[in-house]
C-alpha cells in the first residue's frame, strides 16, 4: 500500500471514527455516573433523523443540529426517568428505547417527506461542509507530515473537530473539576455523594443529559456531515460499537479516542477490499466488520487486562437506613 | 461534671446542642420511632443504646436528613431547625459516621474529604486547602492518615478516621457515630475513644449509638435507652450499671446465662489442621488454623468481625475453597475439587446455619417451603421420581417443622421476606438442625433476632449438643460465646490466638486475645 | 416506602396497564403523524384476527415468538439477560439448513427431528461462549450477547455468500431444501384444514412450541434443575451456600436458552422460507425480550404475549399493505411494551398503588 492510499484510509478512519468517538464519550458520562446506557444507538438514530429533517425543512444545518440535540435529549430524558426516577432496569430501558427510535424515525420521516422513511438529500447550507485548516497549501511541501496534514487532519467537517476537542475537555472535566469528582463518585458509591449533601438524582440526570447532547452531535454528524440525509437504520449498530469502544477504553477519555480510531480504522479497511487484496492476505470483509465486536469480547474475557466498570453501574440508588 | 443532675434547670441558661421533641416516624404499619424526646448537652458524649431494631438508626437518620419525621421538633443550639436533607444537616453542624462507611474506594483520602465540600468549580485549590486542614486535624486529635492513600488500601480503622475527618472538615460540632466499634479490634476501639475524648475536650458534642454496654459505661456521660421505637430512659452513666441498662433495653430481667449441664465430650468429630484460605483479592484470610470439635461439645469462636471467622465457616460449609486438612469422623474432606461444595458437605453430615441468613441462608423471594428444601433439594424424601420434585412432601415437612419450632405465622407458602428476623432464623435453624447432622456450623445465631427467639435458639443448640453432636459456634457477641461454649477459641487476623475454658477466663483476657495480644500460638 | 400490591394485581394488572400505556402512546404517535388510531386498529384486527387466513399468519409469528420468549425467560430466571436470542436464532437457522441440505430426506417426519437437533445445537453453541465467559470470567452477558449478535450476522453473511450460495445465484441465500423436508402447514393437517382453507405459513412447529411451553414450565417449577436455576437467579451467594454450582447453572440455563432460540428456525427457515436467507430471524430474537417481559417470565404468559405480538406483527404488515402507516409502527409498539413492562414497571406499580390506596378506605 503506497503512502497516498494509506492517507486515504486514515482520512476515512477519521471520518468514520468521529460518530463512534462522540457516542463513546456520550456513554462515558452516563456510565461514569453509574447509569448504564445501551441506548446510545437509539439516541444517535433519533438525532440523525431530527437533524436531517429540520435541516431539510429550514435549509440550515445549525438549526438541524439543534433539533438533533433536542431529539436525543428527549430519549435521554426518558432513559433518566426510567432508570433514575423510577429505578427501573437500565439495560431494558436502553434496549426498549433503541426499538422505539428504530421505528419512530421512519414513521416521522415518512410522514414529513413521504420518501420511504428517508429525508431528501441535503446540500449547501443544510449540511456541514469540509473546513480547510490554515497553511494547508504552504505546509504541503513538508515531506510526509505535509500531506498527512492536508489529507488526514484538514478537510473535515465542523463536528469532527468538536469531537477531537471533546477528548481533552472530557478528561479535564472528569479529573480536574468539582463536577468531575462528583460524577466519578456517584458512579462508584452514590451513598458517598448523598451523605455529603449532594443530590444523586440531579447529578445522574445531568450526566444522562450530557450523554443525550453528545449522542445528538453523533447523530447529527451521521446525517449532515458524514452523509447527506437520513435513511432508515442509518446508524447501523454504531451505538453498540461505541459501547464496545467504551469498554475497550475502560471508561477513560483518551483511551476512548484510541479505541474509536482503531474501530474506525477497521471500518475504513472494510470499505477498501482492493487494499486488503493487495496485501496478499485473504481477509473476508465480514470478518473486518465483526472485528470490533470480537475485540470487545476478548477484552471482556479479561484476556487483555480486566475491564472493571464503575462499581455502582446499573444499580438504581436506594437510600439505606 | 458537676450539676448533671440539674440539667433540666440549666436548659434556659445554656441551650442543648441537640434537643428532640416528640419525634415519631412510621414505615407503613411499623412504628419505628414513637414520640421520642431527648436532650444532648453541649460538649458531652451521649450514648444511645438499644437492641437491633429498637429504632436507633432511624432516629439518627431523621437527624441527618435521610428521613422526614412524621411529627415532632428538632432544636439545634436551642433553635428550632428543619432538616429536610443531608445538606441541611451538614449546615446545622451535624456530622455522621455511618456503620457502613460512605467512602469512594478508588479515590484518595483527600478526594473523599473534599467531596461535596469543594471550594469552587476547580479541584486544585480545594485539594491543597484540605491537605493543610488534614495536617492540622491529625496533630490535634491523633487522626493521622496518609492524605494521598487510596481508600481501598487502608485498614478499616483508618477508613473510619477518614469518615471522622470528613465530618470535621465540614466543621461539624455534633458528631454522630453509628455502631463505630463493630469492625474494630479492642485496641483500635481504644484509639477511637481517645479521639472522641479529645474532640469532647474541644467542645464538640458526640452521640454514640451502640448495642454494647461496655462502650457505654466506658466513654459516655449520659445514656439514653431505646426499646421498640420508644425512648424508655435517659440516665447519667456514672449513676447506672450494665445490669440496669440491660434490663431497660429488653424490658425485663435478662438471663445472662443459658442453663446447661456440663458437657460430656466424646470422640473427635471435626479435626482441622493448618487450614488456609486465600480470597479473590489474593489476601490470605485464614493463616493455618488448627482445631478440634468433639461429639457433645460446643466450641465457640470469639473474635472481632473480619478476622477470618466467616472464611472458616465458608470453607467448612463448602462455600469457599482452601488448603490444609479437614477430617470429619476421621474421613478427610475435599477442599478444592469436585466434592468441596456445599452439597457434598451436607452429604457428609455437616449442617450450616450461616452468619447472614438474608444473604446466604434464605432466598428471600422464595416461599417458606421452598426455603426448607434449600440445600437439601436433592434429598430423596423430597423427590417424586427420577425427574420431578415432590412439592407436596416439602410443604408437609415445612408445616411439621414450623410447628416444632413455633414459626409464626405458620404459613408455608408465605415468602421468606415476609417473616420477622427471628422467625426467618427459626426457619433456617429448623432446616439445619432437623437434618440431624454430625456437625453443626452456626454463625451469629441470634443477630437481629428478638429476645424470645434468642432463648429458643440457644436451647435448641444446647439440646443438639446433649444429643452428642459437635457444634462450632461463631459469634461476635462475647456474652453469647461465654454462655454457650464449652471451650472458647479466639481468632485474630486469620489465626487462632488461643483456647480458653469459659469457666476460668474473663472478658478482659478474651479481649486481649481478640486484639492479637498474648496467646500461645503464633 | 413502596406500597405493596396484591399478587393478582402485580401479575395481571401491571402487564395489562403497561400494554394499555404502550397502546396509548402509540395512538398519540399515530395522531401526531396524522393517522387515525381507530382506523389502524380496525385494519389490524381485520387483517390478523377476523379470518382464518389472518390467524394463519398471526399463529406463524406467534410460534417464533414463543421460542424466543421462552429463551429469554429461562435465562431470566437464572438472573441472566440474554439479548442474544437474535444471533442464536440465526445460528439455529444455519443448523437447520445444514441438516436439511445434508441428505435427500425422504419424509418430513424424519427430517424434522434431525433439523431440531441441528437448530438446538447451533443455537446452544452460540450461547455457550457468552455463557462460559460469564460463568468463568465474569464478562457481562448483556454486552457479550449483543456482540455475538453482530458477529453472528457477519458470520452468516460470509457463509451464505462464500459457502452455501449455489453457483450462478445472485442473492445471498442457500439452495432450496429438498422436498422431503417440507413441513405440513395448518392448511395441510387433516381436521385443521377445515378451518384453514387457504395456504398459510403457520405449520406443525406451532405444536412443538406449545409443547416447549409445558416442558419449560415443568423444568422451572417441578425439577431440581429449575429449582437451582431460580435460586441462583435470585441470589448467587445463597446458591453457593446451598451447594448449587454457579458455573453449571449459568451454562445449562444459557444452553437451554440458546437451544430454544435456535429452535425458532424450524418455524421460519424449514417451515416457511424452505431455504436459509440473510437475516432470516427478522428481529424475532429481540421480540422475545418483549414477550418474556410482557408474559412476566412465565410460560403461560409467554404464550399469551406471543399471540399478542403475533397479532401485532401480522396486523402491522396489513397496515403496511392497506394504509400509508409504515410497517415500522410495530417496532415502536414493541419498544414501548418493553419500556413500560421492563423499565417503567415501578411507575405502573406506583400508579396502581395510588388506586389501591384510595380504594381501600371505601371498601372498609
Amino acid at each position: 500500500m503506497d503512502y497516498a492510499t494509506f492517507l486515504q484510509i486514515l482520512d476515512t478512519t477519521v471520518r468514520l471514527a468521529t460518530p463512534l468517538l462522540l457516542a463513546c464519550l456520550a456513554g462515558l458520562y452516563s456510565e461514569r455516573a453509574g447509569v448504564f446506557d445501551i441506548g446510545l444507538e437509539g439516541k444517535m438514530l433519533m438525532a440523525a433523523m431530527t437533524s436531517a429533517a429540520v435541516a431539510a425543512l429550514t435549509g440550515s444545518v445549525w438549526v438541524g443540529l439543534a433539533a438533533g440535540i433536542l431529539g436525543a435529549l428527549l430519549f435521554a430524558l426518558v432513559h433518566g426517568l426510567a432508570s433514575i426516577t423510577f429505578r427501573g432496569n437500565q439495560l431494558i430501558s436502553g434496549v426498549a428505547l433503541n426499538f422505539v427510535a428504530s421505528g419512530i424515525t421512519v414513521l416521522i420521516a415518512q410522514d414529513l417527506f413521504g420518501q420511504g422513511g428517508r429525508t431528501p438529500p441535503l446540500s449547501g447550507g443544510a449540511r456541514f461542509n469540509a473546513i480547510s485548516l490554515p497553511f494547508v497549501d504552504s505546509l504541503s511541501v513538508v515531506p510526509i507530515l505535509g500531506p498527512m496534514y492536508r489529507e488526514v487532519i484538514s478537510g473535515h467537517t465542523f463536528l469532527v473537530y468538536v469531537a477531537a476537542a471533546l477528548v481533552p475537555a472530557t478528561w479535564w472535566l472528569l479529573y480536574r473539576t468539582r463536577f468531575g469528582l462528583r460524577l466519578r463518585a456517584v458512579g462508584e458509591n452514590p451513598a458517598s455523594v448523598d451523605t455529603a449533601g449532594v443530590s444523586v438524582i440531579r447529578l445522574r440526570f445531568t450526566a444522562v443529559l450530557i450523554t443525550g447532547v453528545l449522542c445528538g452531535l453523533a447523530g447529527a454528524y451521521m446525517s449532515t456531515g458524514l452523509q447527506a440525509g437520513f435513511g432508515r437504520e442509518m446508524t447501523a449498530g454504531r451505538g453498540y460499537i461505541a459501547l464496545a469502544a467504551l469498554i475497550f477504553a475502560k471508561w477513560r477519555p483518551w483511551q476512548a479516542l484510541g479505541a474509536t480510531m482503531l474501530f474506525g480504522f477497521f471500518q475504513a479497511l472494510a470499505l477498501r477490499p482492493d487494499v486488503i487484496a493487495k496485501t496478499g492476505l485473504s481477509i473476508p470483509v465480514p470478518a473486518l466488520d465483526a472485528l470490533p465486536y470480537i475485540l470487545t469480547v476478548v477484552v471482556l474475557a479479561g484476556i487483555v487486562g480486566k475491564a472493571i466498570p464503575p462499581r455502582a453501574g446499573g444499580e438504581p440508588y436506594v437510600k439505606e437506613r | 461534671m458537676q450539676g448533671q443532675g440539674t440539667l433540666g434547670r440549666q436548659a434556659s441558661a445554656a441551650p442543648f446542642a441537640i434537643e428532640l421533641r416528640g419525634i415519631s416516624k412510621a414505615f407503613g404499619p411499623v412504628q419505628a420511632n414513637k414520640d421520642i424526646s431527648i436532650q444532648v448537652a453541649k460538649g458531652s458524649i451521649h450514648g444511645i443504646i438499644g437492641e437491633n431494631g429498637a429504632g436507633k438508626s432511624t432516629l439518627m437518620s431523621i437527624l441527618y436528613g435521610f428521613y422526614k419525621a412524621d411529627s415532632g421538633e428538632i432544636l439545634i443550639d436551642g433553635k428550632p431547625t428543619t432538616i429536610p436533607d443531608s445538606q441541611s444537616a451538614i449546615r446545622a453542624g451535624i456530622g455522621m459516621v455511618f456503620q457502613h462507611f460512605k467512602l469512594v474506594q478508588n479515590f484518595t483520602v483527600l478526594e473523599n474529604v473534599i467531596l461535596g465540600a469543594e471550594e469552587g468549580a476547580m479541584l486544585a485549590p480545594s485539594l491543597s486547602k484540605a491537605r493543610k486542614v488534614l495536617g492540622d486535624l491529625a496533630r490535634e486529635y491523633e487522626l493521622d492518615v496518609d492524605p494521598d492513600a487510596l481508600i481501598e488500601d487502608l485498614s478499616v480503622g483508618h477508613q473510619q478516621r477518614v469518615e471522622i475527618l470528613k465530618a470535621l472538615y465540614r466543621q461539624a460540632d455534633i458528631l454522630i457515630l453509628d455502631e463505630p466499634t463493630g469492625v474494630l479490634t479492642p485496641a483500635e476501639a481504644d484509639h477511637l475513644f481517645r479521639i472522641l475524648n479529645g474532640l469532647k475536650d474541644q467542645g464538640k458534642t458526640i452521640i454514640l449509638i451502640t448495642h454494647k454496654l461496655r462502650e457505654i459505661m466506658e466513654i459516655t456521660d449520659m445514656v439514653s435507652v431505646m426499646r421498640r421505637g420508644q425512648m424508655v430512659a435517659t440516665v447519667t452513666t456514672a449513676q447506672t450499671s450494665p445490669e440496669e441498662l440491660a434490663e431497660l433495653m429488653v424490658g425485663r430481667k435478662v438471663l445472662l446465662h443459658v442453663h446447661k449441664d456440663p458437657a460430656t465430650p466424646g470422640a473427635a468429630v471435626l479435626e482441622v489442621e493448618n487450614l488456609r484460605v486465600v480470597d479473590d483479592q489474593k489476601v490470605e484470610r485464614l493463616r493455618g488454623i488448627s482445631l478440634t470439635v468433639r461429639a457433645g461439645e460446643i466450641l465457640g469462636i470469639a473474635g472481632v468481625a473480619g478476622n477470618g471467622q466467616s472464611e472458616l465457616l465458608e470453607v467448612l460449609g463448602g462455600i469457599a475453597k482452601g488448603s490444609g486438612t479437614i477430617r470429619l469422623n476421621g474421613k478427610e474432606l475435599d477442599l478444592t475439587g469436585k466434592f468441596s461444595d456445599g452439597r457434598s458437605r451436607r452429604a457428609d453430615g455437616i449442617a450450616h446455619v450461616p452468619e447472614d441468613r438474608q444473604v446466604l441462608g434464605l432466598i428471600m423471594d422464595f416461599s417458606a417451603w421452598e426455603n426448607v428444601a434449600f440445600g437439601y433439594h436433592h434429598a430423596p424424601e423430597y423427590q417424586k421420581n427420577a425427574l420431578f420434585m415432590d412439592n407436596d412432601a416439602i410443604r408437609a415437612d415445612t408445616e411439621k417443622k414450623m410447628a416444632t419450632f413455633d414459626v409464626r405465622p405458620p404459613i408455608p407458602t408465605l415468602a421468606a421476606k415476609n417473616f420477622s428476623g427471628g422467625n426467618q432464623q427459626k426457619i433456617v435453624v429448623a432446616r439445619e438442625i432437623e437434618r440431624n447432622p454430625d456437625l453443626l456450623l452456626i454463625g451469629q445465631p441470634t443477630r437481629g433476632v428478638d429476645i424470645g427467639a434468642i432463648e429458643f435458639i440457644h436451647k435448641q443448640i444446647v439440646a443438639l449438643r446433649d444429643q452428642g453432636k459437635a457444634i462450632l459456634l461463631v459469634s461476635v457477641e462475647l456474652d453469647e460465646i461465654m454462655s454457650l461454649s464449652d471451650r472458647i477459641a479466639v481468632m485474630f487476623d486469620g489465626r487462632i490466638m488461643g483456647e480458653r475454658d469459659p469457666a476460668t477466663t474473663n472478658e478482659r483476657e478474651l479481649g486481649l486475645l481478640m486484639a492479637g495480644v498474648g496467646g500461645e500460638s503464633a | 416506602m413502596m406500597q405493596k400490591l396484591p399478587t393478582w394485581a402485580d401479575v395481571v394488572l401491571v402487564p395489562l396497564i403497561s400494554l394499555l400505556l404502550a397502546a396509548f402512546v402509540s395512538a398519540l404517535v399515530l395522531l401526531a403523524i396524522g393517522q387515525s388510531p381507530s382506523e389502524a386498529l380496525k385494519v389490524m384486527v381485520e387483517g390478523a384476527l377476523v379470518s382464518p387466513y389472518g390467524w394463519g399468519y398471526t399463529l406463524y409469528y406467534a410460534t417464533s415468538f414463543i421460542f424466543t420468549g421462552l429463551a429469554v425467560t429461562i435465562a431470566y430466571h437464572a438472573g441472566l439477560f440474554n439479548i442474544g436470542a437474535e444471533g442464536q436464532a440465526q445460528l439455529g437457522g444455519l443448523g437447520v439448513a445444514l441438516v436439511c441440505l445434508a441428505l435427500p430426506w425422504p419424509h418430513w417426519t424424519l427430517a424434522l427431528p434431525a433439523a431440531m437437533v441441528g437448530a438446538a445445537l447451533f443455537g446452544a453453541a452460540w450461547a455457550a461462549i457468552p455463557a462460559y465467559l460469564q460463568a468463568k470470567r465474569g464478562s457481562h452477558i448483556v454486552i457479550t450477547t449483543i456482540m455475538f449478535n453482530y458477529i453472528a450476522s457477519a458470520l452468516l453473511i460470509y457463509i451464505l455468500v462464500e459457502v452455501l450460495r449455489p453457483d450462478g445465484q445472485m442473492d445471498p441465500a442457500s439452495a432450496r431444501f429438498p422436498a422431503g423436508t417440507k413441513l405440513p402447514t395448518l392448511h395441510e393437517i387433516p381436521g385443521l384444514s377445515l378451518i384453514f382453507t387457504k395456504q398459510v405459513p403457520a405449520n406443525v412447529t406451532l405444536f412443538i412450541a406449545l409443547a416447549a411451553c409445558v416442558v419449560i414450565w415443568a423444568i422451572l417449577w417441578r425439577t431440581r434443575l429449575g429449582y437451582e436455576i431460580r435460586a441462583f437467579g435470585k441470589s448467587e451467594a445463597a446458591a453457593r451456600y446451598a451447594g448449587i454450582s454457579p458455573v453449571k447453572v449459568t451454562m445449562i440455563a444459557m444452553l437451554i436458552s440458546g437451544a430454544l432460540a435456535g429452535l425458532m428456525a424450524i418455524n421460519n427457515v424449514m417451515g416457511e422460507s424452505e431455504r436459509l436467507l440473510q437475516n432470516a430471524s427478522e428481529g424475532a430474537g429481540f421480540i422475545g425480550i418483549a414477550v418474556a417481559l410482557m408474559g412476566r417470565n412465565h410460560p403461560l404468559g409467554v404464550l399469551l404475549a406471543a399471540l399478542l405480538f403475533g397479532f401485532l406483527y401480522q396486523g402491522g404488515a396489513e397496515l403496511g399493505l392497506w394504509t400509508s402507516i409504515p410497517i415500522e409502527l410495530r417496532t415502536v409498539v414493541q419498544g414501548l411494551v418493553i419500556l413500560f413492562t421492563g423499565a417503567l414497571d415501578q411507575m405502573v406499580r406506583m400508579m396502581l398503588g395510588v388506586v389501591f390506596r384510595t380504594r381501600r378506605p371505601q371498601a372498609a
